[in-house]
């Protein structure tokens, strides 16, 4: 696969974000994630400077900031677990609009939806800006486990190939007039799911003799070297430094 | 279910990626037994099909619909330290790519989600099948049904220690639990008919059934009916027919195969499963649980309450909120977790015993079987043809041509 095969979810460009080596990048976005989750909800003005950071790595990268909110749609399962909090929080109760609301309730639905949409953002902008596979591989120069990244390449390879069946299997369902409408049509769906396993199963083991058969010996052969410079380092990493100085001056 | 960032406080967060890593790192081993040399193949493909599982959504009721974790699935389909595997990776994918579930949360997330319904979901499939037989579709209903309630207290547990939002954990124990109870019925349902679907074609894949499955009875074209044990190459011929000397040679090669096979054993791959898990929970309960201790803003506010609901519901609670009220103060919090672990490890030891030495009474064939045929294909694996795994009927007739 490799070539050519540009997942959606990467947004092909030339930026200097583009160009930094996947370990720094991800390294940024990990520390960041990790300064936002570790501020206090109280300090709003600190909150409000990591999204500016986040609008200069975007307008850096060249991402469209629609783009990047079409994408952040994945949240919102979670919005509307943080506006439930309020209402069913504990502790001393204000009234809002007619709604008597739990003020601790109300801080921590904030903290969530804060905390949460950085954290979404961040990683939006990782995966617009960098290869699905230079990320595994920039997980594997941080000496993230060798054999977990190539489990994970392998899915990430295959998984257009699975859904694909799954997908081609709805079809033929569908064209023989099947919906599922309630539970009891629930064991269709089972055995679909059923003959996935064998299907996925049974190609992994063709791929592991396919690989044997070009002298596989457990590890994948590195193509690409992926040298960080320290100038790269500093780069990235002024990301997560910016972070944690803003957290250090809303103190 | 995933958890996004900010759910949880940083502790929080960073002592469930260590335990979570401790898990992923036990399992990685344990995989490497599994599946050997085909390790990176098979999970990737196999984490890539309970990713597309988890897309599928099924109705419930009246307009909802829900997924499958597939946390019990993957464990049944291909063992557990595979499928914590499979998991972990499928929610990294998740996290990293998708950004779903939050980068800081995903030791959290792995942990419930990968580690939490694999034990699970494992732990009530062998216990159901040790002791009911070879019942796999009902060891899989419960062991799925059980497994995403199980999941749902785990994450009511950590939010209570470590979440951001202060909680009645009584009350969110109770609404988690029970709502999760309904989405488990479910996701047993499926299970339990996605297991069954892969049993009737190809019985050898379902890893939670190798040596489950009924004797299977060969009858040739003089009549002579031979039965033959569990799965995969061995041949106990115990033939009521049959040409005496074959059934004599046969049954010696499996008793060989069944000598060689033993000292390497069945129950092996289980005991560094169960003090990684015993691990996970003393970590969980201790660590953790100090760490609660350190942040008073949730905690207090819950003692408070559960002094309210003591008062409000009597007895029911009145113990937990006892007990919360002796020690919150005095005794840390974390070493009465890891009484409280202790103690149930005890009363879970006591019983699994008691499950497990009725079972050998009652039939020590089967289980020396079990051992011996899970060895064999996996020496099989190694470096026959697959086939010869693969094709049961082919194997025996094969073995039988050989005798």
């Amino acid at each position: 696969m490799g070539a050519g095969h540009h997942h959606q979810l990467h947004l092909p460009g030339d930026s200097v974000v583009h160009r930094l080596p996947p370990q720094c990048k991800l390294l940024a976005v990990f520390a960041f994630a990790l300064v936002v989750v570790a501020t206090p909800r109280e300090r709003l003005w600190a909150f409000a400077c990591y999204a500016l950071l986040l609008a200069g790595v975007a307008a850096a990268a060249r991402v469209p900031p629609g783009r990047l909110l079409r994408r952040m749609v994945i949240e919102v399962p979670f919005v509307l677990f943080a506006v439930f909090i309020p209402i069913v929080g504990l502790g001393e109760r204000i009234s809002v609009l007619g709604l008597s609301l739990s003020l601790p309730g109300l801080w921590a639905a904030w903290n969530i939806l804060a905390k949460a949409t950085l954290g979404v953002a961040a990683s939006v902008l990782l995966t617009a800006t960098t290869e699905p596979r230079a990320i595994l591989l920039g997980a594997q120069r941080l000496r993230l486990p060798s054999l977990l990244v190539q489990i994970a390449m392998f899915m990430l390879r295959y998984l257009d190939v699975i859904v694909g069946e799954m997908r081609r299997m709805r079809v033929a369902r569908e064209s023989r007039g099947f919906e599922a409408r309630d539970l009891r049509h629930a064991p269709v769906l089972a055995r679909s799911a059923g003959a996935l396993f064998i299907r996925s199963y049974e190609r992994g083991e063709r791929v592991h003799l396919a690989m044997l058969s070009r002298g596989y010996t457990g590890r994948m052969p590195v193509v690409d070297d992926l040298a960080a410079s320290a100038r790269q380092w500093g780069l990235a990493l002024a990301l997560p430094a910016l972070a944690l100085a803003v957290w250090g001056l809303t103190w | 279910m995933h958890v996004p960032d900010g759910f949880f406080n940083a502790v929080t967060s960073i002592s469930a990626g260590v335990v979570a890593a401790a898990g992923v790192a036990v399992c990685l081993r344990g995989a490497r037994r599994e599946l050997d040399d085909r390790t990176a193949p098979m999970a990737g493909l196999v984490a890539a099909f309970i990713f597309a599982v988890q897309m599928l959504n099924f109705p419930v009721a009246a307009g909802t619909s829900g997924h499958l974790m597939g946390g019990a699935l993957a464990a049944i389909l291909v063992g557990p330290y595979t499928g914590v595997l499979c998991m972990a990776v499928v929610l990294l994918v998740q996290s990293v790519f998708f950004a779903d579930g939050g980068l800081t949360a995903l030791g959290v997330n792995i942990t419930i989600m990968g580690i939490v319904t694999v034990l699970a979901g494992w732990g009530v499939f062998r216990l159901v099948t040790r002791v009911a037989g070879g019942k796999v579709a009902v060891a899989a209903f419960l062991a799925a049904l059980v497994s995403v309630p199980a999941a749902a207290l785990v994450f009511t547990l950590l939010f209570w220690i470590g979440g951001t939002a202060p909680i009645e954990v009584g009350t969110v124990a109770a609404a988690m639990g029970g709502v999760h109870l309904l989405i488990g019925v479910g996701e047993g349902l499926i299970t339990a008919v996605t297991v069954g679907a892969v049993l009737a074609v190809r019985p050898d894949l379902v890893y939670g059934a190798r040596g489950l499955t009924r004797p299977l009875l060969l009858r040739d074209a003089e009549g002579t009916t031979t039965t033959t044990t569990a799965t995969a190459g061995t041949t106990a011929t115990a033939g009521t027919t049959a040409t005496t000397d074959t059934t004599a040679t046969a049954g010696a090669a499996a008793s060989a195969i069944e000598g060689a096979g033993k000292p390497v054993g069945g129950r092996g791959p289980l005991r560094p499963f169960l003090l990684g898990g015993a691990g996970v929970t003393l970590v969980l309960a201790g660590l953790v649980s100090f760490v609660a201790s350190s942040s008073p803003d949730g905690l207090e506010a819950v003692a408070e309450n559960e002094g309210f609901i003591d008062r409000a519901t009597g007895h029911l609670f009145g113990e937990w909120a006892l007990a919360d009220y002796g020690e919150v103060g005095g005794i840390p919090v974390g070493v009465a977790g890891i009484i409280g672990v202790g103690l149930v490890l005890l009363v879970a030891g006591a019983v699994a015993h008691a499950a497990r030495s009725r079972d050998t009474s009652r039939d020590t064939s089967r289980d020396t079987s079990r051992d011996t045929s899970r060895d064999t294909s996996r020496d099989a694996t190694l470096d026959q043809p697959r086939d010869q795994v693969r094709d049961d009927t082919q194997g025996r007739a094969h073995g039988e041509t050989r005798a």
